[in-house]
C-alpha cells in the first residue's frame, strides 16, 4: 500500500479496516488513551499477543514521536492524524503531521538510511544509535524510527507533501504482518 | 540509606532500590513522557549507592514494555552498576525477566548484555 497524498489518506481509511483514528493535539494524555483503547479493540479481536505487542510498540514511538514535534513546533502545527487500520494480512500504523521544509532533509536522511538495512544491520544502527546519544536527545536520535523497522520487520513508508510556502505535510507509515515470523 | 520506592502506574514502572534489604528492582512499562526527570532520583541514587555499594547483589529487571527514550536510561543504569562492579569490586549479577512468548523482550535483554560485563541470568515466566 502507497500512500503519497493527503487524498489518499481518505481513500485508505475508506477501503480499509480502520481500527481507530484520532486527530488533534497530541499530549502524553491521549497517547495514554489512544493506547489503552487500541488495546481493547485489539483484545475484542482476538489478535495474538505477539502482534499485539509489536503493534503497541510501533503506537509508543509514533505517537510520542508526535507529542514531541508538536511541542518544538509553532501555532499552525498544532493538529496531526494518527490512524490504525488492517487489511487481510497486515495492520497499518499511519501518522500525518505538518513539518517544515528545514526539518525535512534530517528526517529523511535518517528513514532512507534505515531502509537501506537488513535486520542485523538494523540491529547494529540501533546498538550504536543508543550508545551514542546523550539523554536530552534520545528522542531526537532517530533510536524511535529503528526501532518501528526492527518491530515491524518491513520498510517504512513515507511522504512528505507541499502544503504551501515552507510548510509540508508529513506521513508516516508502519506495516505490521498479521503472521509471525518463523524465522527466529 | 534512604529506600526508594514508587508505585508504577500505566506509563511508569515500579522501582524499589532498598540498600537494607538488598533488593533492586524494575517493574512494569516504563514509557513517561520525560524520561530524565522519571528517572532522575533513580539515577542519584546509584550514584550515591555506588561509592558504598553492597558486596553481592542482584538487580531484577521485570519489564513487560519500555520505549526506546527508557531504553538508553536502562543502558546508563547498567553502565552505572558495571562501574560499581569493576571500581568497587561488588559481585552484581542482573536478572532479566520477560514473558516466555516475548522474543523481543528477551532480545532486547540479550543486547544489554553485550554491552556490559555485568553477568545476565535470563528468567522467562
Amino acid at each position: 500500500m502507497e500512500v503519497t497524498s493527503i487524498r489518499q489518506f481518505h481513500q485508505l481509511m475508506e477501503s480499509n479496516k480502520l481500527i481507530m483514528l484520532y486527530e488533534g493535539e497530541f499530549t502524553q494524555e491521549i497517547t495514554k488513551g489512544v493506547l489503552a483503547m487500541t488495546e481493547r479493540n485489539l483484545d475484542k479481536d482476538s489478535v495474538e499477543a505477539g502482534i499485539k505487542k509489536k503493534i503497541y510498540n510501533v503506537m509508543v514511538e509514533v505517537l510520542q514521536n508526535i507529542c514531541k514535534h508538536q511541542a518544538s513546533s509553532s501555532d499552525d502545527a498544532k493538529t496531526a492524524v494518527f490512524m490504525i487500520g488492517e487489511d487481510e494480512e497486515h495492520f497499518f500504523v499511519i501518522s500525518g503531521n505538518t513539518i517544515q521544509q528545514n526539518k525535512i532533509a534530517a528526517i529523511e536522511e535518517k528513514l532512507n538510511l534505515i531502509n537501506s538495512k537488513d535486520k542485523d544491520g538494523l540491529k547494529l544502527l540501533f546498538r550504536d544509535l543508543r550508545l551514542s546519544a546523550t539523554i536530552s536527545e534520545a528522542g531526537g536520535a532517530g533510536l524511535g524510527f529503528v526501532d518501528i523497522a526492527r518491530k515491524s520487520e518491513s520498510k517504512l513508508k513515507f511522504q512528505f507533501d507541499l502544503i504551501k510556502d515552507d510548510l509540508y505535510y508529513f506521513i508516516f507509515l508502519s506495516t505490521i504482518s498479521k503472521h509471525t515470523s518463523e524465522n527466529n | 540509606m534512604e529506600t526508594y520506592k514508587i508505585n508504577g502506574t500505566e506509563d511508569t514502572p515500579s522501582i524499589i532500590l532498598d540498600k537494607t534489604t538488598n533488593t533492586f528492582e524494575i517493574s512494569g512499562r516504563s514509557l513517561p513522557e520525560d524520561v530524565v526527570t522519571f528517572y532522575k532520583p533513580t539515577i542519584d541514587w546509584l550514584e550515591a549507592f555506588g561509592n558504598a555499594p553492597n558486596n553481592n547483589f542482584s538487580f531484577d529487571f521485570k519489564l513487560e514494555y519500555f520505549n526506546t527514550a527508557s531504553s538508553k536510561i536502562i543502558l546508563d543504569i547498567l553502565m552505572k552498576l558495571d562501574e560499581v562492579a569493576e571500581n568497587k569490586g561488588a559481585s552484581i549479577t542482573i536478572n532479566w525477566h520477560y514473558d516466555k512468548n516475548d522474543d523481543d523482550m528477551q532480545e532486547a535483554g540479550e543486547e544489554y548484555a553485550e554491552l556490559v560485563s555485568l553477568p545476565f541470568t535470563f528468567k522467562a515466566q
